[in-house]
């Protein structure tokens, strides 16, 4: 497999490329934590105090229950949930858009209930129940109604805050399985989507709730 | 690299006694956090760095709604913004507040967002929330009330150098409730009026309420005064969701026949507090509610406004939310 990607016999007409896709790289750099050095740039937390808290500060091997089971972590006092998902936990499908509680792509749900993630700390929801975009599924990867009607709508055109409306969809039909129209746009409204896609949204959980 | 704030103690004491002594024993360098939305801005902006941030989320007795003896409500200031909301008691006696609730920001927002962090979140003015060295953050000059600044959002009355507006909106409900602030303290605990909650940059320029480090709000208390009668709630802003008032209004009215027989009307960000429109309430107070009460009522909304260079728009629409607020 390696030879395949050496330069003399890359072939960037071959579809075996996708073989290793920018996901698949980003996510197993994540897993093995390769590149010790380039991980500060990335996550900035270079800065500072690296070892954490000082006295009376929280202990930072925590464990937190992310889709239903229970992960440890290394986890800093000044770290945000959509830091530890997607940095520390590879859950990479919780996306950052604006990182200020202000566009919905981090959405995930906290205890059932739909939240910003980059907008919480981690160690603030340690006791809690996170539900992210990848656990929404079932256990073998069937696609959850909402996502599938999502697929049947064209919901996403460039898909960056699908993972924060399938989470808040999921959600409204946990709570209320046969939302109005009305009720699907107030429960959509903490979403952004730049492409305009709202109505393809809202069509998809009308649909959902409708299956479910 | 934008998604990683400097570093900080995060301790979560689990009663209230712990935390005021940690915030008491860090002073300045102290932050007291619940829903986190106002806080977080600010340390990822690396505007304010605390050194130690102390987490009340963990304290039970600052949540939760309860009826007080006197037919009010005492709502704990860790109470997410969806349970002030959705909560029965609330939307029965004290509609108004539920409606202003269910208007702030966005339903994740909401449903983190706490009521004490609503009503004591920092001012919105972004030449202030982009770390310019304006009046508000200690500095000599304000960036906004000049020929070129970007005022459309500010204040009307009031402006004291400063001309940042109350962004909240259940502050003004709160307002028109009679509402009061619990604070406490290493010292104990003290109840004030939520209008002397709010404070305006001729007071203290550098807060927008008399919140001193080591001190934590508490509970909003609600007295019986206003419960079940008329309300009437309305928020503009650019957007339907996510964004600060333009203008809100909250009004409270009592009726006796055809007559009102007492009125609270206060507009959210006109001011860098809740204004309360006692001009309006004396007028309209005792006449019949009618297109003429209501007219009248809002010919005198606006009195006294001086508006910077793009916020002339203010005048008229806070006066046709009082009409309307008014006429019902």
């Amino acid at each position: 497999m390696q030879k395949k990607f050496s330069s003399d016999r890359y072939d960037p007409l071959s579809t075996e490329r996708d073989a290793l896709s920018r996901r698949t790289f980003i996510k197993g750099v994540i897993a093995a934590g390769t590149v010790a050095g380039a991980a500060g740039l990335m996550t900035g937390c270079s800065g500072g105090d690296s070892s954490g808290g000082g006295a009376g500060s929280v202990e930072r091997l925590v464990t937190i229950n992310v889709n239903g089971k229970d992960r440890p972590v290394d986890v800093m006092p000044n770290e945000t949930l959509a830091h530890t998902l997607r940095n520390k936990l590879g859950l990479t499908g919780t996306k950052l858009g604006c990182d200020r509680a202000s566009c919905g792509a981090c959405t995930v749900m906290i205890d059932g209930v739909t939240t910003y993630s980059c907008s919480t700390l981690t160690h603030m929801v340690r006791n809690k129940k996170i539900v992210t975009v990848e656990g929404v599924g079932g256990p073998n990867g069937e696609l959850h109604p909402v996502q599938q009607a999502m697929i049947e709508e064209l919901a996403p055109q460039c898909g960056y805050c699908t993972p924060g409306q399938v989470v808040s969809g999921v959600a409204l039909l946990q709570r209320n399985p046969s939302p109005t129209r009305d009720e699907v746009r107030h429960a959509l409204s903490g979403n952004l989507c730049r492409c305009g896609a709202y109505n393809n949204y809202i069509n998809a959980i009308v649909k959902a709730a409708g299956r479910a | 690299m934008k998604d990683m704030m400097p570093n900080f103690n995060l301790v979560q004491p689990t009663d209230l006694a712990s935390a005021i002594s940690l915030l008491t024993d860090a002073g300045e360098n102290g932050w007291a956090i619940a829903g986190g939305h106002d806080s977080l801005d600010w340390f990822k902006d690396r505007i304010k760095r605390p050194t130690t941030v102390v987490d009340l989320t963990g304290i039970d007795s600052l949540k939760g709604i309860r009826e007080t003896a006197d037919g009010g409500v005492e709502i704990g200031a860790l109470t997410t913004l969806t349970e002030v909301e959705l909560n029965p008691i609330i939307k029965e006696k004290f509609g108004l507040l539920s409606s202003a609730a269910g208007r702030v920001a966005s339903p994740q927002i909401r449903n983190k967002g706490t009521i004490g962090g609503n009503v004591s979140q920092d001012a919105r003015c972004w030449y202030y929330r982009s770390g310019l060295d304006c009046y508000r953050a200690g500095g000599n000059t304000c960036y906004s009330d000049t020929p070129e600044g970007m005022n459309r959002e500010h204040c009307l009355f009031g402006a004291s150098r400063c001309v940042a507006v109350s962004p909240s909106d259940t502050a003004a409900a709160l307002v028109s409730l009679d509402a009061s602030m619990v604070i406490q303290n290493s010292s104990g605990e003290k109840v004030v009026a939520a209008t002397d909650f709010f404070i305006g940059p001729a007071i203290d320029i550098e807060n927008m309420t008399i919140l001193k480090p080591g001190d934590v709000l508490t509970a909003i208390r609600i007295p019986a005064t206003w419960a079940g009668a008329e309300f009437y709630f309305e928020k503009v802003a650019d957007r339907n969701s996510w964004d600060f008032p333009l203008v809100n209004i909250a009004a409270a009215i009592k009726m006796n026949g055809s007559t009102i027989e007492d009125i609270r009307i206060t507009c959210g960000a006109v001011e860098c507090v809740p204004k309360r429109l006692n001009v309006v309430e004396d007028i309209v107070r005792g006449s019949e509610r009618n297109e003429d009460t209501a007219n009248l009522g809002a010919g005198a909304a606006a009195r006294g406004a001086v508006p910077l260079n793009y916020n002339h728009f203010k005048i008229p629409l806070m006066e046709g939310l009082v009409r309307k607020a008014i006429r019902g």
